[in-house]
């Protein structure tokens, strides 16, 4: 049997059996990811409204510098807070290094651009149609991109899954930052990049199975509730 | 020409609008007063819609823009627009008042309600204060948009092509609403292509024609005078569009 | 505004099911972080060490498994509290630049040249030396990985010995791929190639298409393990009681005792020998 066909009935095999250890690592998959995206979220939208919003004169340099950041290579990020997160070095005194914390750190790091370069756009698109009007109800352009966040909501969820993927799906950053240790920064993309090394391909490939699957299912997840709040507005009648 | 118990709100001095290298309007002189239902006609492109944005003051312009503090407290008048199409935010009608209200300065809760519940049932939208507000009749919308622009008390309400994109029946809902806007005593200024629209509505019919006011007169005598050559030709239709 | 006040409660909850979820792991826990090597956590020494070493302790250790290279730069940087490779040269640099103040040996276990079948080289026999020097002087691929690892270490010092200059003179058909043993398995086994490696890592490897051990035995192939607590006089915040506990432990007789019990397919991988 070739190996494809191998991973994919390991992969249903290993979801089946749902050991504890597999267990663990996707559930720290899960939540390193989501937290990232929910802190990295947060500061990237922020930053894409004042880059839509404001009029400094510096803001082309701004939105060059978050364009070229989303080329940001993961381990490069990675290896950015490491050495800031070293004992050596300035952050050293957290003393949060190869930990899960660590992890979720450059992972918010690596997603800032994202959200902050596709929500400016999403901004300005939507500034474009509405933004005379909101302008002319009175709102300064702050407050325009802060209205026009809420009326382009779904966009952001669009936004925040294309992030959310990126995030869990990234090695470079977490393994340098979380060192892979096993039961405690173990994730499911450096438990592949672990049994490739080993030569396990087929584990490795299956576990990317799984990988897949979990994001599918949160996926289905998100658009039930998105399907449930739309049912229940349109009941409202 | 000038009625002495006329109120002035807003006048605009040798105002000039300028976009790049395009003059949108050329050496205006207006002063809209209290009470008038000002018909802005003309060709696309002769710069009405500049000129409302000039009165609601989203334009800076060369020249002088005054607004006139109202008695007996001495404010400035309030402007409100509305647009040909509406930009309406993807939440409910009564989201769509809201923040209007909000942006106006009206901090209190309990007041922002109640202005909104009132504005949406003046214009008729009460029962759907909680529908999406996209999913709502053209009409419907442009009557929500009047809601929005009503609910903050305006002194002027400026209306760009407010029914150009609407049916017959919502057009005349739309029409029924402004003059009752109107009667309760807020100055309109409507620009439009419907000449009948005008004749219905206006109290004073200004035509224009590349960025300037080429005739100004009441109602009455726009429609019965002999005008110049090419607002004759406007009225009768011929002029092309652009 | 009851759409302000759902999506106040909405990120609220979000945020306290995200930081619930985060467990708050203060000095209650008692743990230190060992730098160690990947071949050495890939053979499944420290699955089967480590809750021995927790039983009598109760102390977690967290493995950071990295080239040797990189693990002797985290301790020097105080980002680990014990450094466990298989590089001797390097450990007693990293004792001698103070980072720690004394190196322990603990078990060796041996390298071992693999490659095709058919060996085109005719390397097969115990001599290590003797096989570098015909690999040396022909066309045959071989993969070093070429990390700064023990591993790599090790095998530059065997050509050194078979009088072999490998900076001037590379082989002809000599490959680093600066990569890990897996990898560089991976990629011995799907060109043929021969290649030098733990006996840990070969015994898990499961991809070895048509490799096969060649050279073994020989005296030379010794890998010597040493453990290092990381000096609390350079990182005065490193754990080191608990790190001492861990060096102790592993040369005592009960670690010892584990490590030899440790065995892959009945085959014994790793032979204690820390003095007594």
């Amino acid at each position: 049997m070739n190996p494809f066909t191998d991973s994919v009935l390991l992969a249903l095999q290993l979801i089946a059996h749902a050991d504890a250890e597999l267990l663990r690592v996707v559930g720290l998959s899960l939540r390193v990811s989501i937290v990232a995206c929910a802190i990295g979220g947060v500061i990237g939208v922020l930053l894409g409204t004042w880059l839509a919003a404001t009029r400094v004169v510096f803001r082309p340099v701004a939105v060059w510098v978050v364009n070229t950041l989303l080329a940001l290579p993961s381990v490069v990020v990675g290896l950015i807070v490491y050495l800031l997160l070293s004992r050596t070095g300035p952050l050293g005194s957290l003393g949060i290094l190869f930990t899960p914390k660590a992890m979720i750190i450059a992972q918010s790091l690596l997603v800032i651009p994202l959200f902050a370069a596709l929500s400016r756009r999403l901004l300005l698109d939507g500034l474009t149609e509405g933004g005379d009007q909101l302008r002319s109800m009175g709102a300064s352009p702050l407050q325009s991109a802060l209205l026009m966040l809420v009326h382009e909501r779904l966009g952001l969820l669009t936004i925040t899954l294309t992030a959310f993927g990126r995030a869990i799906s990234e090695v470079g950053s977490v393994m340098v930052v979380g060192g892979n240790i096993e039961g405690f920064t173990r994730v499911m993309t450096t438990a592949i990049a672990l049994e490739t090394s080993k030569g396990d391909l087929p584990l490795a490939l299956a576990l990317g199975i799984v990988l897949l699957g979990v994001v599918g299912f949160v996926n289905v997840l998100i658009g039930w509730i998105h399907g449930r709040t739309a049912s229940a507005r349109e009941a409202f009648a | 020409m000038l009625n002495p118990a006329a109120i002035p709100l807003i006048s605009l001095a040798r105002a000039t609008v300028q976009f790049d290298d395009v003059t949108a309007l050329d050496h205006v002189d207006l002063t809209l007063n209290k009470g008038e239902r000002l018909m802005l006609v003309g060709a696309n492109g002769s710069g009405k819609t500049t000129l409302l944005r000039l009165l609601h003051g989203l334009v800076p312009c060369k020249g002088e823009r005054t607004m006139f503090p109202l008695a007996p407290r001495g404010r400035q008048p309030v402007t409100a627009m509305l647009f040909q199409r509406p930009f309406l935010l993807s939440l409910t009608a009564r989201w769509n008042v809201l923040p209007a209200l909000w942006l106006h300065g009206v901090r209190n809760k309990a007041e922002r309600e109640r202005r909104c519940h009132e504005a949406l049932r003046r214009v008729g939208l009460d029962h759907l204060a909680n529908r999406p507000a996209r999913s709502l009749s053209g009409g419907q919308q442009q009557r929500l948009a009047l809601a929005r622009a009503w609910a903050v008390e305006p002194d002027v309400l400026l209306l760009d092509e407010p029914t150009a994109n609407l049916d017959p029946n919502a057009k005349r809902e739309v029409e029924a609403l402004v003059e009752e806007i109107a009667r309760a005593g807020v100055t309109i200024v409507i620009s439009t292509h419907n000449l009948g629209q005008a004749k219905r509505l206006g109290t004073r019919v200004a035509y224009l024609e590349a960025g300037r006011i080429v005739v100004d007169l009441p109602a009455g005598r726009f429609f019965e005078e002999r005008l110049p050559r090419e607002a004759e030709l406007f009225l009768k239709g011929e002029l092309p569009w652009t | 505004m009851d759409l302000i006040d759902r999506t106040r409660r909405f990120a609220a909850s979000v945020l306290s099911a995200a930081l619930l979820s985060t467990p708050v792991a203060w000095a209650q826990e008692k743990t230190i972080v060992m730098a160690s090597t990947t071949s050495t956590e890939q053979s499944g020494l420290f699955a089967h060490l480590l809750p021995a070493f927790k039983q009598a302790t109760g102390i977690d250790v967290h493995v950071v498994a990295v080239g040797t290279g990189q693990a002797l730069d985290i301790a020097r940087r105080g980002d680990a509290d014990v450094v466990f490779v298989h590089d001797t040269a390097a450990e007693e640099k990293f004792v001698a630049q103070g980072f720690s103040v004394k190196r322990v040996p603990v078990m060796y276990n041996d390298f071992i040249l693999l490659g095709p079948a058919t060996d085109p080289a005719h390397t097969k026999g115990n001599d290590i030396a003797a096989a570098l020097k015909k690999l040396a002087a022909g066309n045959d691929s071989f993969i070093s990985r070429g990390d700064r690892s023990g591993t790599h270490a090790a095998e530059l010092r065997l050509w050194k010995q078979a009088g072999v200059d490998i900076e001037r003179q590379k082989p002809a058909g000599y490959k680093e791929c600066g990569c890990g043993m897996g990898p560089a398995l991976n990629i011995a086994s799907s060109t043929d190639a021969y290649v030098l490696s733990d006996r840990g890592t070969w015994l898990s490897f499961k991809n070895r298409g048509g490799l096969v051990i060649l050279v073994e035995g020989d005296k030379s192939l010794f890998n010597q393990y040493g453990v290092m607590v990381v000096n609390p006089a350079k990182h005065p915040h490193v754990k080191s009681a608990l790190a001492q506990q861990f060096a102790d432990w592993v040369v005592s007789p009960a670690g010892q005792a584990a490590i030899a019990s440790y065995k892959i397919g009945g085959e014994q991988l790793f032979f204690p020998n820390a003095p007594r």
